[in-house]
């Protein structure tokens, strides 16, 4: 369960502050389906890193499983991250050096999971994703829609139990955009929290509940 | 993280810029050979000229004239020494533990025989020489036993005997050092340079007919062969006892052999050292490589560090991973340069059996150990860069 209270962002640019999220008030409750709509720098991104441990609210309260998250130390907030926590980016981010396989196996690697079982989570995580003859292709050598899917494998494949994109789909053509949304809903409906960043209306209102942000607040 | 995961991590960044890791470690490769060729050629030398000296024996004592003395002036002047005499030879030779002792004077002397004549070095010494120099008779034999009185004999080294009679046998022939007449007796094996002077182009008389040969009142040293199982202190000590008794005082001055090959050793020491801290400059070239590269490594993969912080990574997992890469850029860089530095060192062995060469272990191994250092020293200010990065900014990193 995600909680929000009193949430405040500021950023600092020059003599300028930015109010990016103001008095965020939010729940979210375990198995949820949450769709994030606003005008481009509304603060939605800034919202999902801030619930993603990304980045540290200026001032507020951030429960995480009913625990105070806000005040803990880098390597605590690492271990959130990396159990309870998986992100999907607009740009993939995946390492170009490595094989769709082994950039799926990367959080268990951080996490010092055992090679066998790394394994075989790798490749249950490849036919999830239908991308089982694609395991030892290197990113240069998939389309967009794959390597989303890569990225998916991995954010999921520590079996965390909340999954944050920001706008999945934002560097897709519409056809793979639908497929990487059926992938993500399929996964929220086996139980995960999911929370989508979007500026596809369509997309958006596939979710059973709607935030809309509009100048760092929830409209 | 695992160990083995960290390790595999690394060498796969290595090696996915072949090219570039290659060039890096280049540098590096270049210095740990300079140091392991050039620590060779040093330890090379240093055994060739230590084998130059102990062909004599080790278990050599001289005694010189005079007393060297770390008290600053003393009262005896050089007035007051005692000469050393062939009396002295001949009671050291009774001391305990002593197997041979011999005189010695050295001079240099015009020899003539029939039509030919040459300059050549005269040792006036006495019938143990062969045993305490560990040198041998070829042709005839040696200075016969005669402390007083001695007979006017010679015996020639390899290279005078053939330049004065050819191809003939010079036993039996007389020759002329400088004014006075001597009867060759025999001729030594030869034996090449030691240290500096050629022992095939010297002529031996006894030391007495040297003391008039070059009209000198004292031997210049005297040389005495112990018992190799004794210690050197107490033949020290007996010899000093028997030789204040003779003189009064102690006049002399001992030098061992052990003593001189330790002066030599350390000197020799010092060289190679010299030579390897040269090389070293050389892996200075080659650090300053691996901080580069790591340094725009970091810069490169700011965006992967922000997604390996956002997967989970703790800081400390983006340093290792950094010093890892660094360190296996300079343990493969290492490795080649020792390998390579081996290699050629083997080829000069072949290729120039007259440079002495001598792997030597000590320094190769600490090369390879001051590559790792250098590894780490160049690694870690690109680390710390690594892991100071906020995740957050890190991603945005285009
Ligand atoms: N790191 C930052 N430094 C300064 N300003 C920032 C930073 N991140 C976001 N902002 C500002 O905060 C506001 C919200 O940004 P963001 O959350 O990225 O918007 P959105 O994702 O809705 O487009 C914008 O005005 C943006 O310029
Ligand atoms: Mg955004």
């Amino acid at each position: 369960m995600i909680r929000l209270e009193h949430i405040h962002r500021y950023f600092q640019v020059g003599e300028q502050t930015v109010h990016a999220l103001n008095d965020i008030n939010v729940t979210i409750e375990k198995g949820e389906y949450v769709s994030v709509m606003g005008p481009s720098g509304s603060g939605k991104s800034t919202l999902l890193n801030v619930i993603a441990l990304l980045d540290q609210p200026s001032s507020g309260r951030y429960l995480l499983n009913d625990q105070p998250v806000t005040q803990l130390d880098d390597d605590e907030l690492a271990k959130i991250r990396r159990e309870n926590i998986g992100f999907v980016f607009q740009f993939f981010h995946l390492i170009p050096r490595l094989s769709a396989a082994e950039n799926i196996e990367m959080p268990m690697i951080l996490a010092g999971v055992a090679v066998k079982e790394r394994k075989q989570r790798v490749q249950e995580a490849l036919a999830s994703v239908s991308l089982q003859d694609r395991a030892d292709h290197r990113p240069d050598q998939l389309s967009g829609g794959q390597l989303q899917r890569v990225a998916i494998a991995r954010a999921m494949i520590m079996r965390p139990e909340i999954l944050l994109a920001d706008e999945p789909t934002g560097n897709l053509d519409s056809k793979s955009g639908k497929e990487i949304i059926e992938l993500l809903e399929g996964l929220n409906r086996q139980g995960v929290t999911l929370m989508i960043i979007t500026h596809d209306q369509n997309l958006g209102d596939r979710a059973r509940r709607k935030i809309r942000i509009v100048d760092g607040q929830i409209g | 993280m695992r160990y083995a995961d960290l390790l595999s991590l690394s060498y796969r960044t290595v090696i996915s810029h072949k090219l570039r890791s290659s060039l890096t470690a280049l540098g590096l490769i270049i210095g740990i050979a300079a140091v392991v060729i050039l620590t060779s050629i040093g330890r090379g030398i240093h055994t060739f000229v230590l084998a130059e000296f102990t062909q004599f024996g080790t278990n050599l004592i001289s005694v010189h004239p005079g007393k060297t003395t770390t008290f600053g002036v003393s009262g005896a002047s050089i007035s007051t020494v005692r000469p050393l005499v062939i009396a002295d030879v001949v009671s050291l030779s009774k001391v305990e533990n002593i197997i041979a002792a011999s005189p010695m004077v050295q001079g240099n002397a015009r020899i003539e025989a029939g039509e030919k004549q040459r300059r050549t070095n005269v040792l006036g010494v006495g019938a143990a020489v062969p045993e305490i120099w560990k040198i041998k008779v070829v042709n005839g034999r040696f200075l016969p036993k005669e402390e007083s009185n001695p007979r006017a004999f010679a015996v020639l080294g390899n290279k005078l005997a053939t330049e004065l009679f050819g191809t003939a046998s010079p036993l039996g022939r007389r020759i002329r050092i400088g004014s006075d007449r001597f009867r060759v007796v025999g001729v030594m094996e030869k034996k090449g340079q030691m240290i500096g002077f050629d022992m095939d182009d010297t002529i031996y008389i006894p030391a007495a007919k040297a003391l008039e040969l070059f009209d000198r009142e004292s031997l210049m040293e005297i040389h005495l062969l112990y018992k190799s199982n004794t210690a050197v202190e107490r033949v020290e000590k007996a010899i000093k006892r028997s030789l204040i008794a003779r003189h009064g005082r102690e006049d002399f001055t001992l030098v061992t052999q052990n003593q001189m090959l330790k002066k030599l050793d350390s000197i020799l020491n010092i060289l190679t050292l010299a030579v390897a801290a040269l090389g070293s400059i050389s892996l200075l070239v080659g650090s300053v490589g691996i901080l580069t590269i790591m340094t725009i490594a970091v810069s490169e993969r700011i965006s992967e560090i922000g997604l390996l912080r956002a997967v989970g990574a703790e800081r400390r997992t983006i340093f290792q991973l950094f010093l890892c890469e660094a360190l296996a850029l300079s343990a493969a860089g290492g490795l080649c340069g020792v390998l390579l530095g081996i290699t050629i060192v083997q080829i000069l062995d072949a290729a120039l059996p007259a440079l002495p060469v001598e792997l030597a272990w000590t320094y190769i191994v600490a090369a390879f150990m001051v590559s790792l250092l250098i590894g780490i020293a160049a690694g870690v200010a690109p680390a710390m860069k690594a892991a100071r990065l906020e995740p957050l900014e890190a991603l945005r990193a285009e």
